[in-house]
Parts: C-alpha cells; sequence; structure tokens
C-alpha cells in the first residue's frame, strides 16, 4: 500500500475483515427471539376472515355465530374498526399527481382484492380463531373486476375507484434533449421490443408478524414487529389510533428477513393494534403462508415497451420507454405504489451516456394484491429494458455485447455526472467492473467454447449487464414528500464500568448482518475487542430516532453514525485518560481495550481501570472534570439525493431446447459499494441478491386467474430458487469509497437482484439467438421458451 | 393455517384400524407419512372428523421376496424403499424415480401406501404402479381385495378404494428383466411435481416387447399409455415410423392444463419424454 495510513489501517482493525457473526450461535441453537416467540399472560390470536373475490360490493356480514363460540374474546368488521382508526392514504406529496383512496384496516362496504380483509375473529387460540372465521356468513355482490394491467386503462374497463373515473393511479414522463431528433438521425439504426415483468412477491422465511399490547393505565401500546422501520411504525400507529407517539413502543427483535416486504402498512396488523387497544389485552397475528402469498406485497407488474437508436459506431443516439404498471387497487402506505415505475424511470439505461432520453411512467389500479417496494424497487426492470435493447442494438449493427457497452459506459473519470433522467453520480466505476468481470469469468474463451458447442447441438449463451443501484438516500427519497420516515440514524455508544461498550443504533437487523458490522465499526473506531461490543438495535425505547435498514443504507448511514459516535467517544475517553495520566489526550490511543501511549503503544492503563475511576472513585479526579463516557452522533446524506453504487454481472446458461428448460451454468457479479466493511457479509448479500434475481427471471410468478383469484398461493405451487439449481455465483469487488462519509460504505443490499435478470435476459437470448428467436417476458419459464422456440 | 378439529386414533392392529373404519360414524382418514395430507387440513381443505394413524401397524411393514412377487408393505417409507437391496435388485426402476420424489426430509416420512392412496396425478409412485403391473392389496372388515394397478387409479385423488379399506401391501411381480426400464421427468425444480413423466418397463428390448408406458402429470390420474405401447411393439429403438405412430398416439391422448403448461405445451414434452426415455430403455 502506497500514501498515508488512514484511520482504517490502524491494527487490529476489524473494518474490511470477514469478522463472523457474533449473532449466529444464538440463531443456530434456536434462541431466537421472534415475534412469534412472545408468550404474554392474558394474550389472544386474531384470524382473519377475506375476500374470496377480486371485487365485490358486501351485502352483509353475519358474525353472531361466531361470536358465541367457546374461546372467541371478539369478532369486528370494517366499521368497527373504522370506529377506532384513521384511514391511510397512500400518497406523497412529491409524487405530483399521484392518488389513491382512504384505506381501512378491514374493507368497508368494497372488496377490491382476493385476500382483502374483512372480518376480524379473536379468540383464546389461533385455531379457534380460524373455526370462527369459518362460522362468519359475508354475502356479497360481486362487480366487475379490472384485472389485466393491458386493459386496465381501457374505455370499457371496470373503474375501481369511481370517484377517480378511470384508473390511472400516478403519471409521469421524462423528456431530456432531443428524443425525436435523435430517431429521425438517418446514421441511426432503430431496435424496439415489449418486455413483460409478470408479478412476483418476497417470500421471507419469517412471516409478517405482530404482537401487540396495550396497558390503558398508562396509555401505552407494546409492538412486538418483525419489520424494518420502527420509528416509521411508531408514527403511523400513533397518527392512525390517536395515540401519542411516545407511549408507542416497537420492538423488532430478530427478523426473519424482509426484503421491503414488511416495510409497509398493512390492514391486518393495524387491526391487531386496534383489537389489542380495545381489549387492553395483548394480541398476536402471525401471517400464515397462505395470507402471505394474497396479502405481501407483490413487486413488478410491467409492461414496457422500448426503443433505442443507435449510430454506427454504436453511440446510443437515442432511448424511449413506456412503462404500464399495476398496483393492485390502492397505493401502498406509506411510502406509496409509484416509487417502482419512478425508479424505472429514473434508472433505465442510467450506466450509460444517453443525451436522448424519453420515458412514460403510468400507473395503474387493477383487483390484485397491492404492488409495491420489492428489493431492487425498479431497477431489475429498468436493467432488464436497458440491457436488453442494447444487446438488440448490438446485433443490429454488428458490434459486440462487450464493444457496445465499452463504446457507451459513462467513464470512470467523467464523475460528477448527471444523467438524462437527472440523477447525479459521483465516485462510480463502469469501466473498471467490466473489465475486471470480463477478466473473472474468462469472457473470451466461454465465447470460444460457447460456438464450438454451438455446432455439436448444445445451446449455450452468456449475458452480461452494467447497472447502477440507488442507495444511502437522503431525506428526498420520502420525507420531502410529507412522510414521517426518518433519512437520518443515529447511533449513542457508551463505556461501562468493566471496559466494554454498548452500542445502540437505529438501524435495524433482518438477518443480513446489520448487528455484525456495527460491532465492527464501533471496535475498530474506538478501540476494543469485537467480543467487548454489545449491540442493540430495533428497539423504540432504547436506540436513537433513524429510518432503519431499507433502500441498501443501513451500512452507508447508520454506519457512519456508528463510527462518529465511536469517534467521539474515544476523543472522551481520552480526555479522561489524559487527565488522570496528566499527558495530553493526543499522546494517547486506545488499542484492544487499553489506554496506550500512541508512539510506543505501550499500556499506561486498562478501560476497566478507567471505568472504575469515573464510575466509582469520581473522588479521585479533579472536580472540574466532569466525564461523559456516552457519545451520540447521527448522519444523514448531503450532498446527493442518493448515493449509486454500480456493477457488472455475468450469466451463463445452456438451453434445452426441446424443453425450454434453462440450466444455470455460472453467475459473476463485480460490485463497487465503495468500502467493504464485512467481505463475506457482503458477498452474502450480493449472492443472496442474485438468487431473488435469478427466482423474478425463471421461477417465482404469482399467477392469476383472469377474473382475480390468485392460484399458486402456496410453497408447492409458488416457485422460490432452490439450491439444487442456483450455479456457483463469483463475486468480485471494485471499490470506491463515497466521499459522502468518512467511512465511505455504500449499499451492497440490492445490487443482485438488481442486475441478475437482466443478465439472465441477455444469456438466454444469446443461447436463442441460433433458432433466430427472443424471449421478454418474465418469469422466462419453459412454456414460454417453447412459445419463443415455435415449438408450441 | 391450522387445522380444524378432529379425533384421533392410533390402533396396534390392522384388525383393530378395520375396526374403527367399519364402526366409526363421519370421515376416517388414514393418516401414514402425511406429507399431503397434514397440508390439506392446515389448510382446511381436508377436515376429516377422525385422523386414523396407521403408524404403529406393524404388519403394513417390510419388503419381501415371495411367490414370484416383490411384496412392498404399504407403511414402507420411500426411505426405506431407497435403501433396500431388494427393491435395486428387482425392481431399480423404482430406485430410478426415488430421488425425483421430493426430498430427503419428505422421503423419510412419506410412504408407498400413502402415495398410492392419494392418488395425486402428478405424483411419480401410482405411475409407477402402472409401468410395473403392480397389485394393489385391501383390506376392509368385508374381506381382502386385489385390484390391479390398471383398475385402482380412478380420477383426480379417486381411487377403487372404499370409505372403509386401507391398502395392506403392494405386490410386484419379479420380471426377468427388470433393468429393462425407464424413467424421465421433467420439473422445474428438483423434487417438485412434474410438468410431465414417463416410467417404462419392457420385457425384451431387441426388438422392444412387453413394454409397459405410465404417463404422469398429465391428467386427472396416472396413465397407462395403451396406444404408444402398441405403436412400438416389436420395433426397435430408432425406428422412424412406429415413433411416428407413438407420437401420433400421444396426440390423440386428451391431456390436462396446469399452472406450469397447457395441454398443448404437455403434449409435445410428453414426445421428447417418451423419444428420451426409449433412448434410455435400449442403452
Amino acid at each position: 500500500m502506497t500514501g498515508p495510513l488512514s484511520i482504517f489501517d490502524r491494527p487490529n482493525a476489524y473494518i474490511g475483515k470477514s469478522v463472523p457473526r457474533p449473532d449466529a450461535a444464538r440463531l443456530l441453537v434456536g434462541r431466537g427471539q421472534f415475534v412469534d416467540d412472545q408468550q404474554l399472560p392474558r394474550m389472544v390470536h386474531a384470524a382473519f376472515v377475506r375476500s374470496p373475490h377480486a371485487h365485490a360490493r358486501i351485502v352483509s356480514i353475519d358474525g353472531a355465530q361466531a361470536a358465541t363460540m367457546q374461546g372467541v374474546v371478539a369478532v369486528y368488521d370494517g366499521s368497527d374498526m373504522a370506529d377506532h382508526c384513521e384511514p391511510w392514504v397512500g400518497t406523497l406529496t412529491h409524487m405530483q399527481g399521484l392518488r389513491s383512496p382512504p384505506q381501512y384496516p378491514l374493507a368497508l362496504d368494497v372488496v377490491r382484492w382476493q385476500g382483502e380483509p374483512v372480518a376480524m375473529v379473536v379468540a383464546t387460540s389461533r385455531a379457534l380463531a380460524e373455526d370462527a372465521c369459518g362460522l362468519i356468513d359475508v354475502d356479497y355482490e360481486l362487480l366487475p373486476e379490472a384485472c389485466n394491467v393491458e386493459a386496465a386503462l381501457d374505455r370499457d374497463a371496470a373503474v375501481i375507484h369511481p370517484e377517480f373515473g378511470n384508473n390511472l393511479a400516478w403519471e409521469r414522463i421524462v423528456d431530456s434533449g432531443d428524443v425525436d431528433a435523435a430517431f429521425a438521425r438517418n446514421d441511426v439504426t432503430i431496435v424496439e421490443r415489449t418486455f413483460r415483468f409478470n408479478r412476483h412477491t418476497g417470500v421471507t422465511l419469517e412471516p409478517r408478524s405482530s404482537v401487540v399490547d396495550f396497558n390503558p393505565a398508562d396509555e401505552t401500546m407494546t409492538y412486538w414487529y418483525a419489520g424494518q422501520a420502527p420509528h416509521m411504525m411508531q408514527a403511523i400507529l400513533s397518527k392512525h389510533l390517536g395515540l401519542a407517539e411516545e407511549n408507542i413502543r416497537l420492538i423488532a427483535n430478530d427478523v426473519g428477513g424482509s426484503f421491503g416486504i414488511k416495510i409497509h402498512t398493512y390492514g391486518d396488523d393495524i387491526a391487531t393494534a386496534v383489537a389489542a387497544r380495545i381489549l387492553a389485552r395483548p394480541v398476536k397475528f402471525i401471517a400464515d403462508r397462505n395470507e402471505s402469498f394474497l396479502t405481501d406485497i407483490h413487486a413488478r407488474d410491467h409492461r414496457i415497451h422500448g426503443r433505442m437508436a443507435v449510430a454506427r459506431d454504436g453511440e446510443i443516439a437515442a432511448l424511449e420507454i413506456d412503462d404500464l404498471t399495476g398496483i393492485g387497487p390502492y397505493s401502498m402506505y406509506p411510502r406509496t405504489s409509484a416509487i417502482e415505475c419512478n425508479q424505472v424511470l429514473n434508472l433505465t439505461g442510467a450506466p450509460y451516456a444517453i443525451q436522448n432520453y424519453r420515458a412514460r411512467g403510468q400507473v395503474v389500479f387493477q383487483n390484485k394484491n397491492l404492488m409495491s417496494q420489492y428489493r431492487a424497487v425498479g431497477h431489475p426492470v429498468a436493467m432488464a429494458v436497458a440491457e436488453g435493447l442494447l444487446e438488440d442494438a448490438a446485433l443490429a449493427i454488428g458490434l459486440g455485447s462487450v464493444d457496445i457497452r465499452k463504446r457507451n459506459l459513462i467513464r470512470d473519470d467523467a464523475y460528477p455526472v448527471t444523467s438524462a433522467a437527472g440523477m447525479k453520480f459521483d465516485d462510480l466505476s463502469h469501466c473498471r467492473t467490466l473489465d475486471k468481470l470480463l477478466d473473472i469469468m474468462g469472457h473470451d474463451v466461454l465465447r470460444e467454447e460457447h460456438a464450438k458447442l454451438r455446432s455439436s447441438g448444445i445451446h449455450r449463451g452468456i449475458g452480461i449487464a452494467s447497472i447502477v443501484e440507488v442507495t444511502n438516500p437522503s431525506p428526498l427519497f420520502y420525507g420531502v414528500g410529507g412522510a414521517s420516515i426518518a433519512a437520518q440514524d443515529g447511533a449513542t455508544v457508551r463505556l461501562d464500568a468493566a471496559g466494554a461498550i454498548h452500542v445502540s443504533a437505529s438501524i435495524t437487523e433482518q438477518g443480513q448482518g446489520t448487528n455484525t458490522i456495527i460491532a465492527q465499526i464501533a471496535a475498530d473506531m474506538f478501540g476494543v475487542e469485537i467480543d467487548r461490543v454489545k449491540v442493540t438495535t430495533g428497539d423504540t425505547a432504547h436506540v436513537p430516532y433513524g429510518g432503519g435498514t431499507w433502500a441498501s443504507r443501513g451500512a452507508g448511514i447508520g454506519g457512519e453514525a456508528v463510527l462518529q459516535a465511536a469517534t467521539a467517544l474515544r476523543g472522551q475517553v481520552l480526555e479522561v485518560a489524559g487527565t488522570i495520566l496528566q499527558c495530553a489526550p493526543d499522546r494517547l490511543d486506545i488499542l484492544s481495550g487499553s489506554i496506550v501511549d500512541v508512539k510506543t503503544a505501550a499500556q499506561r492503563m486498562t478501560l476497566r481501570e478507567l471505568g472504575r475511576i469515573v464510575y466509582f472513585r469520581g473522588n479521585e479526579l479533579p472536580p472540574d472534570v466532569k466525564p461523559e463516557l456516552i457519545a451520540t452522533r447521527h448522519y444523514r446524506v448531503t450532498d446527493f439525493p442518493f448515493v449509486f453504487t454500480n456493477g457488472a454481472m455475468a450469466a451463463e446458461v445452456e438451453l434445452d431446447p426441446e424443453t425450454g428448460f434453462v440450466k444455470l451454468l455460472g453467475f459473476w457479479v463485480v460490485e463497487d459499494c465503495g468500502r467493504v466493511i464485512n467481505p463475506q457479509l457482503v458477498d452474502e448479500q450480493i449472492r443472496g441478491g442474485v438468487v431473488q434475481g435469478i427466482g423474478g427471471a425463471f421461477y417465482e410468478e404469482c399467477i392469476y386467474s383472469s377474473n382475480g383469484q390468485l392460484l399458486n398461493a402456496s410453497m408447492a405451487d409458488y416457485l422460490v430458487p432452490m439450491a439444487a439449481e442456483m450455479p456457483d455465483i463469483v463475486v468480485a469487488h471494485v471499490e470506491t469509497p463515497t466521499k459522502t462519509s468518512v467511512l465511505g460504505a455504500k449499499g451492497a443490499g440490492e445490487a443482485g437482484t438488481g442486475g441478475a435478470p437482466a443478465a439472465l435476459l441477455n444469456a438466454v437470448n444469446d443461447a436463442l439467438r441460433a433458432f433466430d428467436t427472443s424471449i421478454s417476458e418474465m418469469p422466462m419459464t419453459p412454456e414460454r421458451l417453447l412459445k419463443a422456440l415455435g415449438v408450441v | 393455517m391450522k387445522a380444524a378439529e378432529f379425533d384421533y386414533a392410533k390402533p396396534r392392529t390392522v384388525d383393530e384400524a378395520l375396526a374403527i373404519l367399519a364402526s366409526h360414524e363421519g370421515e376416517v382418514r388414514p393418516i401414514a407419512g402425511g406429507q399431503s395430507l397434514m397440508p390439506m387440513m392446515n389448510f382446511r381443505l381436508a377436515q376429516p372428523d377422525m385422523l386414523m394413524d396407521l403408524n404403529a401397524l406393524e404388519e403394513l411393514q417390510g419388503i419381501r421376496d415371495e411367490g414370484g412377487f416383490i411384496i412392498i408393505g404399504a407403511m414402507t417409507r420411500y426411505r426405506e424403499l431407497e435403501c433396500s437391496e431388494l427393491i435395486a435388485a428387482h425392481i431399480p426402476l423404482i430406485c430410478a424415480a426415488l430421488p425425483h420424489i421430493a426430498h430427503a426430509a419428505i422421503r423419510n416420512r412419506g410412504t408407498i401406501g400413502g402415495s398410492i392412496a392419494l392418488a395425486d396425478p402428478a405424483a411419480e409412485m401410482p405411475a409407477l404402479m402402472l409401468a410395473l403391473e403392480a397389485t394393489i392389496t385391501v383390506v376392509s372388515s368385508r374381506g381382502v381385495r386385489r385390484i390391479l394397478a390398471d383398475e385402482f387409479f380412478l380420477g383426480l385423488y379417486e381411487t377403487a378404494l372404499a370409505d372403509d379399506e386401507i391398502i395392506t401391501e403392494i405386490h410386484v411381480p419379479r420380471s426377468k428383466a427388470p433393468a429393462h426400464f425407464a424413467f424421465c421427468e421433467l420439473a422445474r425444480r428438483h423434487g417438485d411435481y412434474a410438468i410431465v413423466g414417463i416410467a417404462i418397463t419392457a420385457q425384451e428390448i431387441m426388438p422392444m416387447r412387453g413394454l409397459r408406458v405410465a404417463l404422469f402429470s398429465v391428467s386427472d390420474r396416472p396413465v397407462r399409455a395403451v396406444a404408444i405401447e402398441q405403436a412400438l411393439e416389436n420395433t426397435s429403438v430408432g425406428d422412424a415410423g412406429a415413433m411416428k405412430l407413438a407420437v401420433q398416439a400421444i396426440g390423440s391422448m386428451a391431456f390436462q392444463d396446469d399452472l406450469n403448461a397447457t395441454d398443448k405445451t404437455k403434449l409435445h414434452l410428453v414426445g421428447v419424454l417418451l423419444k428420451r426415455a426409449l433412448t434410455e430403455l435400449c442403452t
């Protein structure tokens, strides 16, 4: 290494090392504390009657028989809930024109998707509550459905919210440069294609779960929560249940995955809180797998028409897309269901220097489950569209896949850059990541091998994608639009009397290793062994105020807050140590739990001694020395709306043209997420993300009938990607730290999911090229591939 | 997703079980490995009044070689079939199919009798019974019946088994040519129910004689493809004319759509699998 040593080069550093997760053993031996592990005295259980229809008027609900059943505590319908809960509206002021009607915990008058909660039973066991649900008689009058996104705006389509006149929820147009002139140039070749991205969902190991208790004596509510944003949920419960925010405590202990699914507001969860308040006793609701498929937000559901004009030398002269996306009957609260489409408009073509760009997005209501933010919001769609069109363009002008990318990628020395869609990019490395990708995958050798195999009837393909990922969002993401969603995060670090430090942070752990990197950063910056760091997250009673972990912001924003707080505490401790040791604090350092001489590293005193003096024998300190062995810092991104990361990915597949089956042979990722805090955790994030991307590309699909019935709401019929079909996923890094923070970490949580489908689409189409056909619909199922091949 | 309330009985002998079936009012569902029935109960698609647990019935255990048959107790688990030397030596077709049946944890519990009694049209074991010319022995307090597999599977989850009967054992005739078999299925993920699948046995392969061809996941029940057998009887693999007739025979069969494929796709895929299975049969 050249140049001066930085704070990251201190001895015994943890940042940059694959430190094992301190909480892994606890989870492995079954001592996790998930919401369903909560067993409280007097606790009762909720179950819901859900609409079997996609669109119907509720004529009557008869819960009388259920209410008298042994073990049933209460039966509620929509109007009972409405008496205790203000409805919510999933709009944000900066998403101009977005509209969505008020939504209640349980349906009022009309049901608008199959699975919408209609009535609630609270009973002494979940089984009894389900029995009672079976006794509730709901009389429906069927209404015409509008399910198909492509027909939702037709003049004769059923209108889901009559007060709106049609099913359009939001529309946005981006028009940058002179698109028409560029398409009209006589030296360009134009390619176009209609892509379809069908619905899928995030299947979390732990389902949505709520245990809520209410104490009428002091008007306090405690909510054991399985989500990602405890403070956001605190604000929502306060606003809609009319409780003081400070009287609501959210506790997220262990969370079994979320992927964006559990960050939203669901009627059944809110109804659980309302029931707890009415009954003044703890109520538990654990969504079962069927409920998860019917009501956990779905993702994607886009039909996009794209056109690209390329000059003879490969220059992208213009790009135009038209995105139509279905969001179900409401915009999800509080983050809305327009962000996915907005991201598609913002990010399509973002890795490339494109001057002329036009995009239209139309977000429409339909009688299906709600669609909203799931891991890599909008990214897989945006990346697959641009990369798919780029591949078409390369083929059309006879340029190689790599050459056309190199011709158009934004150069590594060009930053800062503002894209045609208005995105501000800095510290990206598209060219270096692509070069490294080609190197680690042995690109040229693979291509030669494929050409040889093709002549013997083996059809393999390679697909490449260059991507960006939105991470570390600033207040411009949600807060500016009026949502109580914090873009800043805080961390408190304190030294105890035994020389250990305790960190409480507002970012949250959902299984990705947040608590591990918090401990690493704190141990490293303060100067103790990592096993002397105790981390608390997820409990609003004990952590500073902050946003939580979503949008790939945990490490970049929360990590920086921990770094700043630990650094501040280190300064405060050295101040006290200087007084005790009668030397200047800048001659001292903290290493492995001891105060040492900064030059010789000779131990001067242990932290335990310092703690003993400060906490027990303050009489030994001068009266004017008032030690503060605790420090809190908050951090937000100020210079950019988002801190973008970039990466390059490649997939290798083998197609069986007789069956339409695709075998995944290899996958490679080169990711630049800035400073890598824990290489193993980052690689796990990338790999897990790629696997979810593979899911969307090949397996996962929420299949609806034409009248809005979800046909595969079980783990037997909804195909999540499984280990046996997964290829080896090789991950490498380029590290370009962001200048927006000392830590320099950007996000890494969503890149794999965002980029993998694009690479896989191109790989399959490469394999299909010998048959002079291609596919542009995901998931790429055997049947869709056989259709593309003209076999069926 | 909790099962509705039910009574539970665990008889120790077959006679005891039959007495329960004969005397209990309301629906009694025998439970073997529970790998299909328990999810159906938790979804409340099945709500029996009583669950009768067959796991203590020692008479339904074991695999033996007797009188020209391999006789498999109905409560034999997939895992026991996988580990059985008798099965490996005499019915290697079963060994070829087993790795495709779900996953190890499910094979540890699931039983051959349970699968046959359930008669899922996408399951492997019922189709194997057709290809192997198996006979299914069922008993009730009224007596014993031996039902040919060809006459056992009647429709979607519908069999010749009466409400008061249980399967006790399966007789598979010992073949002179146990190695003349082929098994192929197409499943999107390893262990899933197949989009389509095929099991073939033959007495001779040069040319092919005594063929039995069974298809699964194509219709409401496992299907014995007699028309394919006839088209290929006495022909050799690679006989284009015979293959054409066989594919025509497939075309005349009535297949049913499911979530993974239309009937048209299934017809195409059965053709592909037939070709591959015949190659496997004769190599």
